[in-house]
């Protein structure tokens, strides 16, 4: 058949208004997949988070600390495999803007539970041997060219003074939603100079991890957990590495939720206009379309016509749109690295953006084709005259 | 009459219509819009035969129902009572689906505005109807040059509708109209759209295709020029017919 050649002659036939319409739909597509990429990137961390991990945590709030004194009796609850522990640091590089998350962990369980975060194992060794040793993300490490044996001073905020490491390994993440920007070193390190310097912070921990056997259990092992400390001096909060996640997210999710509506907007708007468009064009070609009727072609060849040159027009549209989101997606990355530190364009957004494109085809081409298809041939053809 | 010569005399003697079998029979047909709320007549008990080979001119003043009699035989509108019998097929019988089965293969049309397809060439135009049958690439290639060919425009096949003058536009229509060898050619005023010497050519062209080829034709015209070609010339009035011979 000569459909394919007609829808495709058709929709050039006015080039500025197909070629607005196709603008206007790659922008919206961009748009589309630049929110959903920023929303996924939010999420990023509780994406990451394993089913496998719980985080016990102060019951007042996550300021306040857990005496080490814990971990003996963590490790005897049932279901427990692996029991860490870490402060977050927050010690700065040089500058306040050069930010990163950085804490103290213990080195030995920390990397157990952590098996997405790839080492080589000369690297692995030497970090666990040196106390002054520090493990860097591979995107930090480049972002300020960090080598292995390099000293890297960092200021203290919570815990003061300089405080000197040396790299003793990068990482890098097993895949992409792994975040390659954190720095991490011995707690033991922390934890003497406190000894030192100010024995009553000293033997406390900011939070512990703990790996289970059974995530399908991680219910009734929290609640063992907490229940082992209740009515201690400090009372324990323990859950899933999810929703420990999830509870920094939900403080912006009210902006999420705003988001992730107003991409849907964008898409309700482009497909309005696409409507427009197709019903403008359908309207000019009702003589047209009597014509084929006359003839004898039926109303699912005047549909195929209309639908063909909406999806045409729309997919061509989101093709390139698609094409668009990837190198502004990196520029976004490069850009804001710091405040997203996994930013990257999902599969499932492009599949998205697909399926955005042909329901804006789809819905754009219904009533076009409903009128065209109706209109007696008669009526159509005094259209012409 | 006058002493110029019509636009068959090159084309040979007229039928002699007497003894051909009736081809179309239009049966006590009658047909009314509805304008608001009143219902407006515009065809009341029409009746008449149409014989095989015969050139029919409907002619009638505007607004008198020429078209709305001329689709309702080409089977692109319904007729309110009444029958129309085509080739021995009832087409007011025939529901939407059967009716533009029966129109590809039946019916060629012309129309005033010539009404090609703009973004297809003019070899595509005329290969159109032939897309409905079940004939090979070859086979429609075939159909469609000697239909350009019938029209004098094999050489601009590949012009598309835009580069070719109003007269053009309407040889190729004819072409479109004739490739699939139809039982009856209509025509809504084919040439109230050209200059003179392209009506001619377009008149001649009808002529030649109903005295060498046996084509049925019905044409609406308000040209009296044109109509000399027809050897019938019925008048619409008021939604009656009358017969005249011209
Ligand atoms: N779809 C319609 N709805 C309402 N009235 C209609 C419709 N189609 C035709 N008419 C009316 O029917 C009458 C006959 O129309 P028709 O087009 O058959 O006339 P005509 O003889 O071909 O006129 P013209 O010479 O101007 O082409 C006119 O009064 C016209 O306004
Ligand atoms: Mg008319």
């Amino acid at each position: 058949m000569r459909t394919l050649k007609l829808f495709f002659r058709n929709a050039f036939r006015h080039k500025l208004r197909t070629g607005l319409t196709v603008l206007g739909i790659t922008i919206a597509i961009l748009a589309f997949g630049m929110l959903r990429t920023m929303v996924n990137a939010w999420y990023a961390g509780v994406e990451a988070s394993s089913a496998n991990r719980l985080v016990i945590r102060n019951a007042i709030s996550l300021v306040f600390p857990l005496p080490l004194a814990y971990k003996d009796k963590i490790r005897q609850v049932g279901g427990v495999t692996l029991v860490s522990w870490g402060n977050w640091f927050g010690g700065v590089y040089i500058e306040e803007k050069n930010f990163f998350p950085n804490f103290a962990v213990d080195p030995r369980s920390f990397l157990g539970l952590y098996p997405e975060y790839l080492i080589p194992d000369m690297q692995r060794a030497s970090f666990l041997s040196d106390r002054k040793g520090a493990v860097a993300g591979k995107k930090v490490a480049d972002k300020f060219g960090w080598k292995v044996g390099d000293t890297v001073t960092l200021k203290g905020t919570i815990f003061p003074g300089n405080w000197e490491f040396t790299i003793r390994a990068i990482y890098r993440g097993k895949d992409r939603s792994v975040d390659e920007t954190q720095f991490f070193f011995h707690w033991d390190y922390l934890d003497e100079t406190m000894k030192k310097t100010t024995p009553r912070r000293a033997g406390q921990v900011g939070y512990y991890i703990i790996g289970i056997a059974n995530p399908n259990l991680a219910g009734e092992v929290s609640a063992a957990i907490d229940a082992t400390f209740k009515n201690s001096l400090a009372e324990t909060l323990t859950e899933t590495e999810k929703a420990f996640q999830m509870s920094f997210v939900s403080m912006t999710e009210a902006i999420l939720v705003a988001i992730q509506l107003v991409s849907i907007v964008i898409i309700v708007i482009i497909m309005a206009v696409v409507a427009n468009t197709m019903a403008m064009t359908a309207r000019e070609r009702i003589g047209e379309y009597a014509v084929f009727k006359t003839l004898g072609f039926g109303g699912w060849f005047i549909a195929g016509l209309i639908f063909g040159e909406s999806l045409f027009i729309s997919l061509l549209g989101t093709a390139v749109g698609i094409g668009l989101t990837f190198p502004v997606a990196a520029a976004f990355a490069d850009y804001l690295g710091t405040y997203f530190p996994i930013f990257f364009v999902e599969r499932e957004t492009v599949l998205m953006d697909l399926a955005a494109g042909v329901l804006v085809g789809v819905v754009a081409a219904l009533f076009p084709t409903w009128r065209a298809v109706r209109i007696r041939i008669a009526d159509g053809l005094r259209r012409i005259g | 009459m006058t002493d110029q010569p019509t636009p068959c005399d090159d084309h040979g003697p007229a039928p002699v219509l007497e003894n051909r079998p009736v081809i179309v029979e239009v049966r006590n047909v009658n047909k009314a819009y509805l304008r608001g709320s009143h219902i407006i007549p515009v065809l009341r008990e029409i009746h008449f035969d149409i014989r095989e080979g015969e050139f029919l001119a409907l002619m009638g003043p505007s607004g008198s129902g020429k078209s709305t009699l001329l689709n309702l035989i080409a089977g692109i509108d319904k007729v309110d009572s009444g029958s129309i019998v085509i080739g021995g097929v009832d087409i007011t019988a025939l529901d939407e689906t059967e009716l533009a089965r029966w129109r590809a293969t039946h019916v060629g049309f012309v129309f005033q505005f010539y009404n090609l397809i703009p973004v297809l060439t003019a070899f595509e135009n005329v290969e159109l109807p032939l897309q409905l049958t079940g004939l090979s690439r070859a086979e429609r290639r075939e159909h469609v040059e000697m239909a350009l060919r019938v029209v004098n425009l094999a050489h601009r096949m590949d012009h598309y509708p835009a580069q070719l003058s109003g007269g053009e536009q309407q040889r190729v229509a004819i072409a479109r109209a004739v490739v699939t060898d139809p039982t009856i050619l209509v025509a809504d005023e084919p040439t109230g759209d050209l200059d003179r010497a392209s009506a001619q050519e377009i008149m001649s062209l009808m002529c030649r295709l109903n005295r060498e080829s046996g084509m049925t034709i019905i044409m609406v015209t308000h040209d009296p020029k044109a109509a000399e070609a027809a050897q019938v010339i019925r008048h619409l009035d008021k939604g009656y017919l009358n017969h005249a011979h011209p």
